[in-house]
């Protein structure tokens, strides 16, 4: 068994990386959240459901559904955006279609938190974008452009619109338009083609743009602290702050744990489904 | 025929909407306005503050560190995943590529969440180290997929040959795989160093005190809204950088894509 034997050789440096730090790192998580934790803060000895049951206290409830819908939002927005784009760039010719794809995809070489401040400089109260809302009252003299959950669905469907169209792109590509041409002649009107016709033939794009949206949707820490108020809290927020601020790592751990449950199942799920293995990519955002 | 003027305007849009924030960005770092309201002439003091910081040039030194020990790690891990999966079809390999697809799906919120729980098990204390443990990490799943998709447009025969005439196998590994996929490998490692010079969230989570990274200190700079406009031309200056990363990265890949 030779080959066997450089199997293992080969397999085990990343396997053993990854075991000892995602795998296990995982499992303690689900550990932790099963421990008492330290009024001053820190891991107690022994067990308790404490952090777990408190999971059901009306605030993570609600904080779960506005995470959800917030997330919702945005991977719907995204793909009312992206579906046109990549059905217009599927179109033209093979140059403009390279040079269109790098135009979507440059802007994003620039870090992430320093586009999220772009966004709040021009959100900001004292911005130009607000001045010119007031001047023509739209914005009352009160209110704020920054600091809301409208606010956290703009930047993040600015963040995430690329990966929605990257994916849609790749299917649109191989989308055959003459289907489109068949269904105007036989006297489809142009929005039934693109229903009936485009959707369905892009249909695994579609899937994959609403993971790779979605999925990081979900864990959203930096948009709703940046640009977001309280009540735009997501839950990525509630674990970093009972983490740094409460020192309350085991209730930080039970959301983590209640989170990663609601992140894998449905990728795993879709894993036995298509067990193909398409290569699937992860926003850079975080 | 006619057709539908939606999607070209959408386009169109949609690209105004990509560009306006960073263009106001980089407008607004040659701004005198301190805060940025409305044009008051142009300037180059940010510029001039920028170098005065310190704690800036500290931090940039610890994301260039970090970047590069995760580019360094993740290159050799991840091109031996890919070496693996490519390889052989087993159970094994099966649990293997679950393994390196996770980083890529998992948010990171809870990547940063699980190795703060690990490291505070273990009673690591927080450092520069345990950002670059964090950082290799999920680089490896990107340079594995990289290598992986280069591999698969490898001509095995060029092994064969060099085999026939005489190479041993390491010999053949070493002087003909290993140069002809070199490039591939790369582009894995620059995106690699991308990843990890432009991660805030994982970072947050492990660095320790006093450890900052270029992120992780504009974060904060920006929470106590000390020195805007100084981050503006900050990170003018970081666009200017990663342009330059990033060009050589697609110069490297450009082969593969015909």
């Amino acid at each position: 068994m030779q080959k066997r034997r450089a199997e293992i050789l080969l397999t085990l440096p990343s396997l053993a990386w990854l075991v000892a730090f995602v795998l296990v790192p995982l499992l303690i998580v689900f550990f932790i959240a099963f421990k008492p934790s330290l009024p001053q803060g820190g891991i107690g000895e022994g067990w308790s459901t404490a952090a777990v049951r408190a999971l059901a206290n009306p605030s993570y409830p609600e904080l779960a559904w506005r995470t959800f819908w917030i997330s919702a939002l945005t991977t719907v927005l995204c793909l009312v955006l992206a579906l046109p784009v990549a059905f217009y760039m599927a179109r033209l010719a093979h140059a403009w279609r390279a040079r269109l794809l790098l135009l979507v995809i440059v802007p994003f070489w620039t870090n992430f938190v320093i586009r999220v401040f772009a966004w709040q400089q021009i959100l900001h109260a004292e911005g130009m974008l607000a001045q010119c809302l007031r001047a023509i009252h739209l914005l009352g003299p009160a209110d704020s452009l920054l600091y809301n959950a409208g606010a956290v669905v703009l930047v993040s469907v600015y963040t995430f619109l690329p990966f929605a169209i990257l994916p849609l792109f790749a299917a649109a590509e191989k989308f055959d338009f003459g289907l489109l041409d068949a269904a105007r002649d036989l006297g489809a009107k142009p929005l039934r083609a693109f229903v009936s016709v485009f959707l369905p033939g892009v249909r695994q794009g579609i899937v994959t743009a609403v993971f790779v949206v979605f999925i990081p949707m979900l864990g959203s820490y930096v948009i709703p602290d940046m640009v977001g108020g309280t009540d735009s809290e997501m839950l990525g927020n509630k674990i970093a702050q009972r983490n740094f601020n409460d020192r309350n790592i085991p209730q930080a751990a039970a959301l983590s744990g209640a989170l990663t449950l609601a992140v894998l199942i449905p990728i795993l799920l879709r894993r036995r489904r298509c067990n193909s293995s398409d290569s699937t990519m992860k926003p850079s955002t975080r | 025929m006619h057709r539908s003027k939606i999607p070209f305007l959408t386009t169109l849009l949609v690209l105004a909407f990509f560009y306006l924030p960073i263009a106001l960005l980089v407008l607004n770092s040659f701004n005198s306005s301190r805060y940025g309201t409305g044009w008051q002439g142009f300037s180059l003091q940010w510029y001039a503050r920028l170098m005065e910081r310190e704690d800036l040039l500290a931090a940039l030194r610890n994301s260039l560190l970090v970047a590069a020990a995760a580019s360094i790690g993740s290159m050799v891990l991840g091109t031996a995943a890919a070496f693996a999966l490519h390889l052989y079809r087993s159970r094994l390999q099966d649990r293997h590529h679950l393994l390196i697809t996770v980083p890529l799906v998992l948010p990171d919120v809870l990547m940063g969440m699980s190795l703060l729980t690990l490291f505070v098990a273990l009673g690591k204390s927080l450092d520069l180290l345990t950002v670059g443990i964090a950082h290799v990490t999920f680089c490896i799943s990107y340079v594995a997929l990289v290598v992986q998709a280069r591999l698969q447009d490898f001509d095995s025969n060029i092994v064969e040959a060099a085999r026939d005439l005489g190479a041993s196998r390491l010999q053949a590994f070493l002087r003909v795989t290993l140069p002809l996929l070199a490039p591939g490998i790369l582009a894995g490692g620059l995106l690699a160093f991308t990843l990890s010079i432009d991660d805030y969230v994982v970072t947050f989570f492990v660095k320790g005190p006093g450890a900052d990274t270029l992120p992780t200190l504009v974060y904060s700079m920006i929470k106590k809204s000390r020195e805007l406009p100084v981050i503006n031309a900050l990170s003018t200056f970081i666009l200017a950088l990663t342009f330059v990363v990033v060009a050589l990265a697609q110069r490297l890949t450009r082969p593969a894509a015909r």
